[in-house]
C-alpha cells in the first residue's frame, strides 16, 4: 500500500509508544492535528495491509522471566517449506526469517520458563530432522530505537 | 515475576490492543478488572521493563527498506564490548547482540542487524562497519533475509 504523509505521521509516533490514558487515540491524534477516528481508521488499514505487523504491548520475554534465543537451521532449498511449517506450528517459534546462507531458516524462540528451550530445541529437532544452532544473546549493545518512514 | 492477573492481561493483550477509544477500559470489561486496576498494572510492568513500549510494531519491508541484512562479525572476544558499542551507535543498526560461537560451523561472535532501500546501500554500510573495526574484523558475513515466514512476537501458550 502506498502511504501518505499522514500514515508516514502516525508509522513514526506510533512507534514510540501509546500513552497510558483513557482515551491514548485521542491524545496522540490531538498531537498529529488529526480526529481520533481518522487516526484508528487508518491504523486499522496500516495493520490489514501489514505496514505495521503489530500494535500493543511489546513483551520482554526474558524480564517475564521466560527463555529467548536465536537460532537456525540449514536446510535443503527443496525442503524449506516444509521443515517451516513444521517449525511455525511451535507456539514459542516467535520470528522465523528465510535468509540467504547455507543457515538458511532462522527463528526467534520465546518460551516461558528458561528451561522449556532445550525441551524445545530437542522438540524442534525430532520435528524436522536438522540439527539446531543455538545462538542466545550473551549480550545486548544499545541501539536507536525507531525506523523513520 | 509476573501474578496470574498479569497473565491474563498478557494473554488478553499479546495479538494487540483494541483499536477503540478507550481500550484500557475494553480490557478491564473484557478482564473483568477496574480501568484503574489494568493501567497500574500496564505501568508496573513497563517500569519493570517486562513491556518495553506500548506501539507500533512496523514491518520494514512494506516500509521500503527491502534489504535487511544481518551482519556476523568474527571479533576478538576480548573486543566484543568496544566494537558492540561501536556498532550500537551507527544509525543503520537496529539490533546488536554478542552471541557464542559454534565451532566449527559457526564462528561470528557479534550479529548487528543493518536496514536499507537496497542490497547496494547495505553493502555500502556493512563496509564502513569493517572499516570502523578495522583489524578486530577477522571475517564478516552478511545474511539477507528473503521472506518473513512468521512474525507473531512473544506468544504465551495457552488461555
Amino acid at each position: 500500500m502506498a502511504l501518505d504523509a499522514c500514515d508516514r505521521l502516525i508509522v513514526n509516533r506510533l512507534q514510540r509508544g501509546l500513552p497510558l490514558v483513557d482515551e491514548p487515540y485521542a491524545e496522540v491524534a490531538a498531537e498529529l492535528g488529526i480526529g481520533e477516528a481518522e487516526l484508528l481508521r487508518r491504523l486499522q488499514r496500516l495493520l490489514e495491509a501489514r505496514v505495521l505487523s503489530r500494535f500493543g504491548p511489546m513483551y520482554h520475554a526474558e524480564r517475564l522471566g521466560g527463555g529467548l534465543t536465536l537460532a537456525a537451521l540449514a536446510v535443503p532449498e527443496a525442503e524449506l517449506e516444509h521443515v517451516s511449517a513444521k517449525l511455525n506450528a511451535f507456539p514459542e517459534v516467535a520470528h522465523n526469517y528465510a535468509r540467504a546462507h547455507r543457515y538458511n531458516l532462522w527463528f526467534v524462540l520465546a518460551t516461558e520458563t528458561p528451561g522449556r528451550i532445550a525441551e524445545l530445541i530437542a522438540a524442534i529437532e525430532r520435528e524436522t530432522g536438522y540439527p539446531v544452532l543455538n545462538l542466545p544473546k550473551i549480550e545486548e549493545f544499545f541501539v536507536g530505537l525507531h525506523f523513520e518512514v | 515475576m509476573i501474578d496470574a492477573t498479569d497473565r491474563r492481561l498478557i494473554l488478553a493483550t499479546q495479538a494487540g490492543l483494541a483499536l477503540v477509544p478507550r481500550p484500557y477500559h475494553a480490557l478491564a470489561e473484557q478482564l473483568g478488572l477496574s480501568v484503574e486496576e489494568v493501567k497500574a498494572r500496564l505501568a508496573a510492568m513497563l517500569e519493570r521493563g517486562i513491556i518495553r513500549r506500548i506501539a507500533a510494531v512496523p514491518n520494514h519491508y512494506a516500509l521500503g527498506y527491502t534489504a535487511n541484512g544481518m551482519s556476523v562479525w568474527d571479533v576478538p572476544d576480548e573486543r566484543i564490548r568496544a566494537c558492540g558499542e561501536a556498532l550500537g551507535a551507527l544509525a543503520c543498526v537496529s539490533h546488536c547482540y554478542h552471541r557464542p560461537r559454534r565451532l566449527p560451523e559457526w564462528r561470528y561472535n557479534l550479529f548487528a542487524m543493518v536496514h536499507g532501500r537496497s542490497r547496494a546501500e547495505v553493502e555500502a554500510q556493512v563496509a564502513a562497519i569493517a572499516a570502523l573495526l578495522g583489524a578486530d574484523d577477522r571475517g564478516h558475513a552478511i545474511l539477507y533475509s528473503t521472506r518473513i515466514l512468521k512474525k507473531t512476537g512473544l506468544r504465551l501458550a495457552g488461555g
